[in-house]
């Protein structure tokens, strides 16, 4: 029985297993699709009407088993019957795998999420392959939608209740270890025995793992207890009015045990209202843009050897990340403390990022090399400036010693918050050579870097650079290279109202929480002290605000200067600033984000970025924007048009 | 041959006596390794200190035709410690590594080993040096112990029940390797009793050797700091924490301290204390050595040429004599006389070594009989002999320590402006070994 469709193949080998191999035809990706559901189908037709000794479904795809539902397809899913259609192809034709009356197997290596993953869930087993690219997870919430396809069915019953909510309410992805461990996949194997594996496992006849009974009570009788417990659970920030999809989510499973086709599409929770709804579309939106920033950095960058100058905050958070993704790092800084410290903190990056891999975390730390003189220049494919100063005539000298120091076909990249490209690069034979670099401390662990350059002849070096951000882990964001780039000159007249409002008497941890209520990953006051005040003022000066606030300008007389000094608006203490909650006038936020929404506006007729969703993807990545709303240009226009 | 130029650097060829530069080294702070285990092993080491120093060159670590590392006690999974520390320096997957064990001068030897590949134009860029993390010595079971375990493995349940009445004995003890490491199997001595020995043949009494001690200590505080002991490059641990100077270097140590210590290895009668012997210790030294073709196409500059090494060996009671057994004869074959030797480094095992060779050299009898030739009946001058304090003040990482005084030889030799400078060691078992060094024009 070989059997060959548009975009999955079968063959039965010398033992009668059958492989299903999908290969979705004309993509980098098993996009499940409705024809690629529809091939399957008759495949499982004839599988029911001819079984084999077992079933292995795998991929072709170098990319992985299968990302999930085709996005496309979602979109064009308008009307509630178009909605209930894309829920009942995929639900019938898992649940006739389910059905099928022989040993299935779903070999996973490489991306199997969404859909793909309720896929894998339809299946008897599951081997998961070691390698880095292996990710599994049902991350539906994360753009307002919910497994639909059996996954909030399966996934319950094989791992228990608790870790199932807390997997499809978060989103979270587990590796191929992770995966094992959590009890969703049956082995964990090396690449060079998958196949073997599998075939092994499918054949073995042995029992999946039975639940412990706390956990079969959970998905019973405690049913409606744990899905309290676990909306209770759910982060602030996550109102129902901003973000029903985690609340549709236990409501569902709760009501239908996660057979999604048997809510009303009336209701609130059905996939048809979700589909409808604005979060939804607006998450669904930022996903697609963020999905465009990562493809803006799919290019080759040619770095191996990166030379950060300065072991600062930044410098050290660019060099560790640099040397968690593989990158070997020379460190100069004359204060050898600072390299020493930097080390350190790598050090417990490295048993966070490998807590079983004793090998990973001492290649991580061998790859960053202590330099204190700066020799590693000479070799290095990109050098990082990240000096701790703010003192332009200082950053230009570095600048140019370093560019008469650097291999000719070297990258050079200045991080820099508030000042801007063209006055940093002065000093250089070839501005043109320099990108700006900007990684926004408004929130720990920021998924996102401006890349910023000057001129014409820029273009490879912008490109190269977005190429490495990416290979960083990170979105880039090519922005033009005037003082504060998107992000800080955005926020910069937000922050300086913010800091107007406790001159009128506001408190500060009041005007925090009015804009965390309003959905703001971060409180603006807050931002201000991990931004710097005196960084802010500069920033101020650099974009002609000149009227500063007293709280700012008092505090950086008196040397308060935020996070850094260990004061400022806040007395900060291990990092985290001590306060107590207070309310704030009505209109703070409104007054807020209409300031932020301006400067928005402002900043894309400055033509800083492309285009206005840009904007908006910049301000959610970088700037903890809340996502629901679509990002401050959309918030506006939404906004305007309900007035 | 031409596909082999891109994956092996240079071209085989068979050119010989080609001349070997030292163009650049540096070495870890030496760490004391005291009683427990170290923060670093020894190839943590080995790749700190490398890598420093391969970041600092022309060339691209993968750029070099051979890594070759001493080291005399690897821990059980380090071993060929040099290919692990290769790769972990990112030398690649196609430098060749090996590793070398000659006791005290293992680092010496892969200097040598790395000389001898060049001299033969088998290679033209090596990088070559020493580690020891003596703090982190294996424990090693006694041949009881394993012979124990042997049985109980294959016992059964009645004869495991007798077999743990045995576990207690005193035979079954694991020693350390440290401890093994020290201990001279062909002497049947521990090292320092070696010393007691030599001390007691040539009369030299503890005053003699406290002073050698003292000066050693005040030598290498003056070193560190006027920033003489710039081969150093920083380590850092796990912590964080960092790691600048020898441990051992202490501007505290006077007379009285010397004088109030009680003899360690012959405890009731010796004159051998802890403060009159090298302290031992956990650190790493590379050199990067070079011929004249590599000077050439990497654009380096060399610090000093290697002319000639030589090793003896002697009745292992002698070992501290090794120095002038393996440094007379160099210097007789290179036509040159103790006067002709600017700075010498006499690696210091024990100040009762360095001062019996320094009182053998000085007895032209002693040379006529002993080595068959003529030394002229004159010894180096104490004030040319470790100018920057020895292994006394310093540490003695076994391995590192060849790599050690090389490397300072070759600094301090341009710094002074000595023409020649011999740096030489002895070796536990009765061997000892020396370089000669020539300053480039």
């Amino acid at each position: 029985m070989n059997h060959y469709g548009t975009h999955l193949r079968i063959e039965r080998d010398w033992e009668g297993v059958a492989w299903l191999v999908l290969d979705r035809a004309g993509a980098q990706a098993n996009w499940l699709s409705a024809t690629m559901l529809d091939e399957l189908g008759e495949v499982v037709g004839m599988l029911e009407a001819d079984p084999p000794s077992g079933l292995i479904i795998a991929s072709a795809q170098a990319a992985g088993f299968s990302p999930g539902a085709d996005p496309d397809e979602i979109d064009a899913a308008v009307t509630p019957q178009a909605a209930r259609a894309l829920v009942a192809r995929g639900w019938a034709v898992f649940g006739r795998i389910a059905r099928l009356p022989l040993p299935t197997l779903a070999l996973i290596r490489g991306h199997c999420l969404g859909g793909g993953l309720e896929l894998a869930l339809a299946c008897d087993y599951r081997v998961v392959v070691e390698d880095p690219a292996t990710r599994l997870g049902l991350p539906q919430v994360r753009v307002g939608l919910v497994p639909a396809w059996g996954g909030m069915r399966r996934l319950p019953a094989l791992v228990g209740p608790s870790l199932a909510l807390e997997l499809m309410l978060s989103g979270r992805e587990l590796t191929a270890r992770g995966a094992w461990k959590a009890g969703l996949a049956d082995v964990c194997v090396p690449p060079r025995v998958m196949e073997a594996a599998a075939r092994a496992v499918v054949m073995s006849g042995r029992h999946s793992r039975h639940l412990p009974w706390r956990e079969v009570l959970k998905a019973t009788l405690l049913r409606r207890f744990v899905a309290a417990r676990a909306r209770r659970a759910l982060a602030p920030q996550l109102r129902a009015d901003r973000y029903p999809a985690p609340f549709a989510l236990l409501e569902l499973w709760v009501r239908h045990g996660g057979d999604t086709l048997a809510e009303p599409d009336e209701s609130p929770a059905s996939m048809a209202a979700l589909l409808r709804s604005d979060a939804t579309r607006e998450l669904r939106r930022v996903s697609a843009l963020h999905e465009r920033l990562r493809r803006g950095g799919r290019v080759a960058h040619g770095v191996g050897h990166v030379h950060v100058v300065g072991a600062g905050v930044v410098g050290g958070e660019l060099a560790i990340l640099c040397v968690a993704n593989g990158f070997r790092v020379t460190l100069q800084d004359l204060r050898q403390e600072a390299i020493a410290a930097v080390i350190g903190h790598a050090a417990q990056r490295a048993s966070e990022l490998h807590p079983d891999d004793v090998p990973a975390r001492r290649e991580l730390l061998d790859r960053l090399v202590p330099d204190g003189a700066g020799h590693g220049v000479r070799r290095a494919d990109l050098i990082i400036e990240a000096a701790v100063t703010v003192d332009v005539a200082a950053k230009r000298a570095l600048l140019a010693g370093l560019e008469s120091r650097a291999r000719p076909d070297a990258l050079l990249a200045s991080h820099t918050a508030c000042l801007a490209l063209a006055d940093v690069a002065a000093g250089m034979h070839a501005p043109a050579r320099l990108v700006g670099l900007h990684l926004p401390v408004v929130q720990t662990a920021t998924p996102l870097v401006e890349v910023a350059a000057e001129g014409p002849d820029a273009a490879d070096a912008i490109a190269r650079a977005s190429g490495f951000v990416a290979a960083l882990g990170k979105l880039p964001l090519a922005v033009a290279g005037t003082p504060g780039f998107l992000i800080n000159a955005v926020l910069a007249p937000y922050l300086l109202e913010a800091l107007r409002c406790i001159d009128e008497g506001v408190p500060a941890a009041a005007v925090d929480h009015a804009m965390r209520e309003a959905g703001m990953a971060v409180g603006p006051i807050e931002t201000v002290d991990r931004l710097g005040l005196d960084v802010l003022q500069l920033l101020a000066c650099g974009l002609g605000l000149d009227s500063l606030p007293t709280a700012l300008s008092e505090a950086v007389a008196a040397g308060r200067l935020g996070l850094r000094s260990g004061r400022g608006l806040y007395e900060w203490r291990d990092g985290v600033p001590l306060r107590d909650a207070g309310a704030a006038p009505d209109g703070v936020a409104e007054r807020l984000f209409a300031r932020l929404g301006a400067a928005a506006r402002d900043a894309l007729s400055r033509g800083i970025v492309r285009d206005a969703d840009l904007v908006d993807a910049g301000l959610i990545a970088g700037a903890g924007y809340p996502p629901y709303t679509g990002g401050p240009m959309r918030h506006a226009a939404r906004h305007e048009d309900r007035t | 041959m031409d596909h082999l130029k891109g994956h092996y650097g240079h071209e085989a060829s068979a050119k010989v006596n080609q001349a070997v530069y030292i163009v650049d080294a540096a070495r870890t702070p030496f760490l004391e390794a005291g009683g427990r285990p170290g923060p670093f092993s020894a190839a943590d080491l080995a790749t700190a200190c490398g890598a420093q120093l391969l970041a600092r060159q022309p060339f691209a670590p993968d750029e070099l035709d051979q890594v070759i590392l001493g080291c005399s006690s690897p821990a059980p999974d380090e071993t060929n410690i040099a290919r692990l520390a290769s790769l972990r320096m990112g030398c690649g997957d196609r430098v060749p590594a090996w590793t070398v064990q000659r006791n005290c001068a293992s680092g010496l030897q892969a200097l040598d080993c790395a000389s001898v590949e060049i001299a033969l134009g088998r290679a033209d860029l090596v990088l070559a040096g020493g580690v020891d993390a003596m703090s982190r010595a294996p424990l090693l079971l006694s041949d009881d112990f394993v012979e124990w375990l042997s049985a109980w493995r294959s016992a059964g349940a009645v004869q495991r029940l007798r077999l743990l009445r045995r576990l207690y004995s005193s035979r079954l003890a694991p020693a350390t390797g440290l401890e093994r490491g020290l201990n001279d199997p062909a002497a049947g001595l521990l090292q320092g009793q070696v010393a007691e020995d030599l001390a007691t043949r040539f009369a030299i009494s503890r005053d003699e050797q406290d002073a050698w001690a003292l000066r050693s200590h005040q030598r290498a505080a003056a070193a560190w700091s006027a920033g003489r002991l710039d081969e150093i490059v920083p380590l850092v641990g796990p912590d964080g924490r960092l790691h600048v100077a020898d441990a051992g270097v202490d501007g505290d140590v006077d007379a009285a301290g010397l004088a109030s210590l009680k003899p360690c290895f012959d405890r009731k009668y010796g004159n051998v204390t802890s403060g009159n012997s090298a302290r031992p210790g956990d650190g790493a030294g590379w050199l990067v050595l070079a011929s004249a073709d590599a000077l050439e196409r990497h654009a380096l500059t060399p610090l000093v040429r290697i002319v000639d090494c030589a090793w003896a060996a002697l009745d292992p009671v002698a070992t501290g004599l090794g120095p002038v057994h393996a440094t007379a004869p160099m210097l007789a074959r290179n036509g040159l006389t103790i006067d002709d030797i600017g700075l010498w480094e006499v690696n210091e095992a024990f100040a009762a070594h360095v001062l019996a060779c320094l009182q053998a050299w000085s007895d032209a009898d002693w040379c006529r009989e002993e080595l068959g030739i003529d030394c002229g009946g004159k010894a180096p001058p104490h004030s040319r002999i470790n100018i920057d304090g020895g292994a006394i003040a310093l540490g003695h990482p076994v391995a590192a320590s060849g790599a050690r005084i090389v490397m300072h030889l070759a600094a301090a030799m341009r710094r002074e402006g000595a023409r020649h400078g011999v740096a030489t060691l002895c070796i536990g078992g009765g061997q000892g070994g020396a370089m000669l060094l020539e300053t480039v024009a």
